[in-house]
């Protein structure tokens, strides 16, 4: 029997009983739907971390000043000055390590002339430019000169260029940081928001040794609190820890038994594992939305199930004037496929309107890619063969004689 | 000339609850080309087996059947269908059109098994549907005309893949006495173009069309007689 009778006659039986196709196909519809908004919804939080992870700046871990005890008191992490500049250079001398800058930061309030506002300032040398991936949206950067002689510039973020200059070109004008006047001599490229949620363009960047000596003040000179290392590669990473582990113990002349004066944290670690938890978050979304797909799937069954005991007699004329098991498997097999394909076709329709409206009202990340849609296109291609066999089998093997005899 | 239908010892049994039902017990038959015959018989008889296994549709138990020279009693069920399809046509009681299609394409079915295109579908069915006088319902759905005339359709179908050989089971069983006529009357004529006819019927004035009749009791063949036909 050819290909094309046999279509028209498949979409002649799917004709026959309206109500019952448009609901067998509804199955499809959710489910194909529910594919692919959760595919997009998935894969758009997936793009978000990865987009908020590229702008921390990559392979990074900090060293933090550690605890000391003093008379039975223990201080906390950075609670004392265990730390120094001398022994950031020494960490950069160390192979596999790209960037180190020693940093100092903390909250303060900036006055321009009527405004003022409050940021986190962060006291810092050049390489925590490039290790924390900040690029310079207007006017320059700082140098090394500027942290040699302590010079009162400082690069602003847009939010707090916002908030301080409203309008205004922020570059070459003079805000106060704790009475002391500071020149803008850059804008920072916007980051968005960090994994914690907060606003990383709220940010003053200012030569280390001007925020030590005007704004947050320092025990001993050229102590820090903390050290930014950047390695070349993430496989590297716990190589270049231990190096600085080892390096730190020996520069601090701390004895075998003695715990360490210093604290380290991988930042490259928590942003993984913050990306593992959106691709399984990711994964299982759709796992769930693949089950309504096997309960459409199932629904085709049944009533492809239905169609057959009620057609008994039809397929046993079109046995008696020639019909072969084959032509028969092949119309029921096909009358199945076209409703799971018409209603993935629906589905996929249905799924990327609701994406892109949830998109378009919550303002949440979707990314639509073809892969997926293909995937439920095959997906759907093969429940409706997978569940459409059986009946159709079915239908093959009945005895033409008792087919024409079933009422 | 090679008989069109010869049946050697055929026979027929049925699983029932009460053991194995013998419906058919050896018949032997021969029909040369051209003949019309009707099989008689009471209810129970073995006519409505024995038509079965002519009209391909069953598998005897025991014995031969030939069709056309062709031994068919081994066959499988695809072989069978094409037989069904090309080598006869099957005339039932129950007319049994399918109700969602036109008459057109009730008539072109058996043309989509053996595989012919839609435009030769088309011109075949036409063919066979002005040949039995419904042409002009071409359109129609089966509901819309009446027995008698489901029945022309019923055989134009049965015509539509020029077999030489029409079975019929009770094609009047279904019909009033008028219409009867007229349905033989069209067996008659295709009879007179030369094509066999056999037909299963438990009326005497349906029969009488016939130019033979075989009579069947208990699975087995009591009478084969030569009729003068009635003139149409």
């Amino acid at each position: 029997m050819m290909l094309k009778a046999m279509l028209g006659e498949a979409w002649l039986a799917m004709g026959a009983n309206r109500l019952r196709t448009a609901l067998t196909m509804l199955g499809m519809v959710i489910g194909v739907g529910a594919v692919v908004i959760m595919m997009a919804i998935g894969q758009g939080a997936q793009y978000a971390v990865q987009q908020t992870i590229s702008t921390m700046g990559s392979n990074l871990f900090i060293v933090l000043s550690g605890s000391f005890t003093a008379a039975g008191v223990r201080s906390g992490s950075a609670g004392g000055p265990t730390l120094n500049v001398a022994d950031a250079e020494a960490i950069a001398e160390l192979d596999g390590v790209v960037n180190v800058a020693p940093t100092h930061q903390g909250r303060r309030q900036l006055v321009y002339g009527s405004q003022n506002w409050s940021a986190n300032v962060i006291g810092t040398t050049p390489p925590y430019l490039e290790a924390r991936a900040w690029t310079i949206a207007s006017g320059a950067a700082f140098g090394d000169s500027d942290v040699r002689s302590a010079t009162r510039v400082a690069l602003i973020g847009k939010t707090t260029a916002q908030n301080l200059f409203g309008d205004e070109n922020p570059v070459g004008k003079t805000m106060r940081i704790q009475q002391n006047p500071f020149i803008v001599i850059g804008v920072l490229g916007s980051k968005g928001q960090n994994l914690d949620g907060n606003d990383q363009d709220d940010t003053v960047i200012i030569p280390l040794t001007t925020a030590q000596r005007k704004v947050f003040g320092t025990p001993f000179l050229g102590s820090v609190r903390m050290i930014m290392v950047q390695a070349d590669s993430a496989d590297n990473m716990q190589r270049v820890m231990d190096a600085t582990s080892s390096l730190l113990r020996q520069r601090h002349r701390l004895r075998e038994g003695v715990p360490d004066d210093f604290f380290m944290r991988n930042l490259a670690a928590a942003a993984e594992s913050e990306a593992e938890t959106t691709r399984t978050m990711s994964i299982l979304l759709g796992a769930i939305a693949s089950i309504s797909l096997l309960v459409g799937g199932i629904g085709i069954m049944n009533i492809m199930l239905v169609s057959v005991t009620e057609r008994t007699r039809e397929i046993g004329i079109r046995m008696a004037i020639g019909a072969r098991q084959k032509d028969i498997l092949t119309q029921f097999l096909l009358e199945a496929v076209m409703i799971s394909f018409a209603g993935c076709l629906l589905g996929l329709f249905l799924g990327l309107a609701i994406a892109l409206a949830i998109n378009a009202f919550t303002g949440m990340v979707i990314v639509i890619s073809g892969t997926a849609a293909l995937v439920a296109f095959a997906v759907a291609a093969t429940v409706g063969i997978f569940f459409g066999w059986y009946p159709a089998r079915k239908a093959a093997q009945l005895d033409p004689i008792e087919a024409l005899r079933y009422q | 000339m090679e008989p069109v239908i010869r049946v050697v010892g055929l026979g027929k049994s049925y699983e029932t609850a009460a053991g194995l039902f013998p419906a058919l017990k050896g018949v032997d038959l021969e029909v040369r080309p051209g003949e019309f015959i009707a099989i008689m018989g009471p209810s129970g008889s073995g006519k409505s087996t024995f038509m079965n296994l002519l009209g391909c549709l069953d598998t005897p138990s025991s014995g031969d059947y030939f069709l056309a020279g062709q031994n068919v009693a081994h066959m499988d069920k695809d072989a069978l269908a094409v037989l069904r399809n090309r080598t006869l046509g099957f005339v039932f009681q129950g007319f049994n059109l399918l109700p969602r299609m036109s008459l057109q394409d009730n008539v072109a079915l058996p043309l989509v098994y053996s595989g012919a295109d839609k435009e030769t579908r088309r011109a075949a069915a036409r063919e066979m549907l002005d040949k039995v006088g419904l042409g002009k319902y071409a359109d129609s759905l089966p509901s819309r005309i009446s027995g008698g005339q489901q029945q022309r359709v019923a055989i134009a179908r049965a015509l539509v893949n020029k077999p030489h050989l029409i079975l019929a089971d009770e094609p009047t069983g279904n019909l009033d006495s008028h219409t009867s006529e007229e349905i033989m009357a069209l067996f008659s004529e295709l009879n007179r173009e030369g094509i066999t006819v056999v037909l299963v019927t438990h009326e005497q004035d349906i029969a009488a069309h016939a130019k033979r009749q075989v009579r069947f009791l208990d699975g087995h063949i009591v009478s084969d007689q030569l009729t003068e036909a009635v003139p149409a």
